[in-house]
């Protein structure tokens, strides 16, 4: 078994190729993957696969409420990225977040549990799927495209302390619109903000399909001044490689400015506005797992057996952490009025009637 | 050893009051400080003191303020900690919340609350609801600042009050000052606080004077927002106001006073979280009330004061419903005889004083 391959099929593979933006070249074509890598990539992006599946599942049940969006199909995104960063780095997010959660340090339970509300839960119940957050992880955001300009401001505190940290803010095709990314494009850029811009085109915005809602959906040369990639966000090893260009670029002591990277997906199932047959078509033809698989047992880097072995172990932690989220009792009450203030004393709030009382804390 | 002591400590006594007659006491230096020259001390104290603090907005380094109230900032800190933007309020708040979320203390300022409308989800949803949403793990350290509420000939676009738009939502502390005084003590107060503060200034009260006490000008006086000051003792009426009508109150009482009618006029300070039980207190004192604001009526400062008096122990106390003085509903006119005649003035308070006392 082969210790070490390198990937001379992110150039060969397929309709994507790395296009560039204001640049003079791209990432470079070859990569190298070790086992090591790739095994940890595979567990990682079918745990995010089977949460997502399962998390699908409560859902149709109803044991999960209001919205669930699902990151099943894009695993490779958050996977690559992840691997193109390092955890002090910092990242954030819109409403499509439960993948990033796990990548960014939160476990499969208080994930699960968040999503059916229980005091286990990574938010202790009280957020929901699209306020999860954990360290360097500024969630989980509802509104579409707020969280990019909040992006910019963590870059802007990473460049004002001098820390060589650097911010991924992430946002989708549909956000990609939005009056306020083109803001924080213009002073990113103008204050040199250490701040990676993802779009995530997974081709529809809410329902509507991209083409009937961008003039142009070329979203990595929507920054305009911002040099910018267009990856295939299908093949982990292309995102990574994106990522780590990106990176090197923005952090300080290099040009110091930010990118914007999309990388184009074909996502499959559980986008709630896709047709049967479209998504049986798509998830045929291309899947992030099965592509690192194939490429994994091709080069002899992993057997059959072994990659079994991570699904039955996977199945497991996911089997467990829905046992937990299902079982966890829901927060208590006395937690309603918690948490409104940090480091303030505690404080009475009204309920709902002039005779109730609450108690909140810190 | 017990006369040692003794000797000792009467020997102390005996020293200080030697000094005390040798440099014999002079009342503490009070000073004459104009509410702008108070935010603006207080900023460049709370830069001084904190590293994580900055300030930015439009015009607030190299032009020093729209309103001058960052003057000298810039020259002193620089680019890093004073921050021009340009005019896009939607995309800078973001900017600030999202450094505050990770570890800055930042001063966003609004060159009025009018434009903060541009900007009101990153304040509400991306600000105040977080530390909730997140169950305590994400706080988000911010002053939003900047005037409020009705100018001169500005018109209706730029002469909105917001207090009672800030003051509906839960997460948000909103702090509206009067003097000199409330400006410094508040708005260090707010830079201090580890929760998003809404900050409402007054442009008509930049550039008006009062007397600030040493103690006032000390570095670390503080006025803990949530409380409200009794600006005038009264027994006959109680008075409730921010910002810049709680001088038309005390102008009011003043005449009111020569007819023998005692107001006490109490300066809210802070919006949310309201402190009733000041106004309760008073109430059970007078036996009367009457709110006065600049902003518009429905659904706001004075009604949100009156409902909790309602539902609470000073009710009994009235001798007479509770009303409010208010802005004029309707948008802000330009003409100078239509906007005076838009907000309250000191006429209408004497009236509503003694309609309420039926005298």
């Amino acid at each position: 078994m082969t210790d070490v391959v390198s990937s001379e099929a992110i150039a060969q593979k397929g309709s994507y190729k790395c296009d560039v933006h204001k640049l003079e070249e791209g990432p470079p074509l070859q990569a190298v993957l070790t086992r090591e890598e790739g095994l940890q990539y595979y567990r990682t992006m079918q745990t995010i696969r089977r949460m997502e599946l399962k998390a699908d599942q409560l859902y149709k049940q109803k044991i999960i409420r209001g919205f669930c969006h699902l990151y099943d199909g894009q695993e490779a995104c958050a996977v690559g990225i992840e691997a193109g960063i390092n955890l002090s780095d910092h990242l954030i997010t819109a409403y499509r977040a439960h993948g990033y959660t796990l990548t960014r340090g939160g476990t499969v339970r208080e994930i699960m549990a968040e999503l059916t509300g229980r005091r286990g839960g990574i938010a202790k119940g009280k957020g929901g799927s699209m306020h999860m957050y954990t360290k360097h992880f500024y969630g989980g955001n509802g509104i579409v495209g707020a969280q990019v300009p909040l992006g910019a401001g963590v870059a802007l505190t990473c460049k004002y302390l001098g820390k060589n940290e650097l911010c991924v803010c992430l946002y989708g095709d549909g956000a990609a619109n939005q009056g306020q990314i083109f803001e924080t494009y213009n002073m990113a850029s103008l204050w040199k903000l250490p701040c990676i811009f993802i779009c995530e085109n997974n081709k529809y915005g809410m329902g509507t399909s991209v083409e009937r809602a961008a003039a142009s959906t070329d979203y990595y040369k929507r920054g305009d001044f911002i040099p910018g990639l267009r990856v295939d966000g299908m093949d982990v090893l292309c995102v990574r490689e994106a990522t780590k260009f990106a990176a090197e670029h923005c952090r300080s002591g290099k040009c110091s400015s930010p990118y914007v990277t999309t990388f184009a997906l074909l996502i499959h199932c559980s986008h709630s506005y896709r047709t049967r047959d479209e998504i049986q078509e798509v998830r045929s033809k291309s899947d992030p797992i099965s592509m690192l698989k194939d490429r994994m047992l091709s080069n002899n880097m992993a057997s059959v057996e072994e990659l079994k072995e991570i699904d039955v172990e996977v199945r497991k932690e996911i089997e467990d952490a829905a046992q937990f989220a299902t079982t966890d009792p829901e927060p208590p009450l006395d937690d309603l009025c918690n948490h409104i203030f940090y480091n303030d004393p505690p404080m009475e709030v009204r309920g709902t009637n002039p005779w109730t009382k609450l108690k909140s804390v810190s | 050893m017990a006369s040692l002591r003794c000797f000792l400590r009467s020997g102390k006594n005996a020293v200080t009051a030697v000094l005390r007659r040798e440099f014999h006491g002079t009342p503490p230096a009070a000073v004459q400080v104009t509410v702008r020259d108070a935010l603006n001390q207080a900023m460049d104290e709370e830069l001084e003191r904190d590293e994580r603090v900055f300030l930015l907005g439009e015009e607030v380094a190299q032009y020093d303020g729209a309103y001058k109230v960052s003057r000298g900032l810039w020259k002193k800190y620089g680019d890093k900690r004073i921050i021009d933007t340009p005019i896009t309020e939607m995309g800078f708040a973001g900017i600030a919340v999202g450094a505050a979320m990770a570890g800055l203390r930042p001063i966003c300022e609004f060159m009025t609350f009018n434009f903060s409308m541009q900007a009101i989800d990153q304040v509400i949803n991306s600000a105040a609801k977080t530390y909730y949403m997140s169950a305590g793990l994400q706080s988000v350290p911010i002053v939003f600042r900047g005037p409020n509420g009705a100018s001169a000939g500005v018109a209706a676009q730029h002469s909105q009050c917001f207090a009672a738009w800030y003051g509906h939502c839960p997460g948000l502390k909103v702090v509206s000052p009067w003097s000199a005084e409330d400006a410094r003590g508040l708005l260090k107060s707010a830079i201090r606080d580890d929760n998003p503060v809404v900050f409402l200034e007054n442009e008509l009260m930049y550039g008006v004077p009062f007397e600030m006490s040493e103690e006032v000008q000390s570095k670390d006086f503080l006025i803990p927002i949530g409380k409200a000051k009794i600006e005038r003792q009264g027994n006959h009426i109680t008075l409730v106001s921010h910002s810049r009508m709680v001088s038309l109150c005390l102008d009011a009482a003043a005449v009111l006073a020569k007819e023998g009618i005692e107001c006490e006029v109490i300066n809210m300070r802070t919006i949310r979280p309201l402190d009733a039980e000041a106004i309760e207190t008073s109430i059970m004192k007078t036996n009367h009330l009457v709110t006065v604001e600049g902003g518009w009526p429905q659904f706001g400062i004075g009604a949100e004061i009156l409902a909790w008096i309602m539902e609470g122990p000073a009710f009994n106390y009235l001798d007479a419903p509770a009303v409010r003085v208010t802005g004029v509903d309707i948008p802000m006119p330009y003409a100078k005889i239509l906007e005076d005649n838009s907000i309250p003035q000191i006429k209408d308070i004497i009236f509503s004083v003694k309609k309420t006392l039926n005298v």
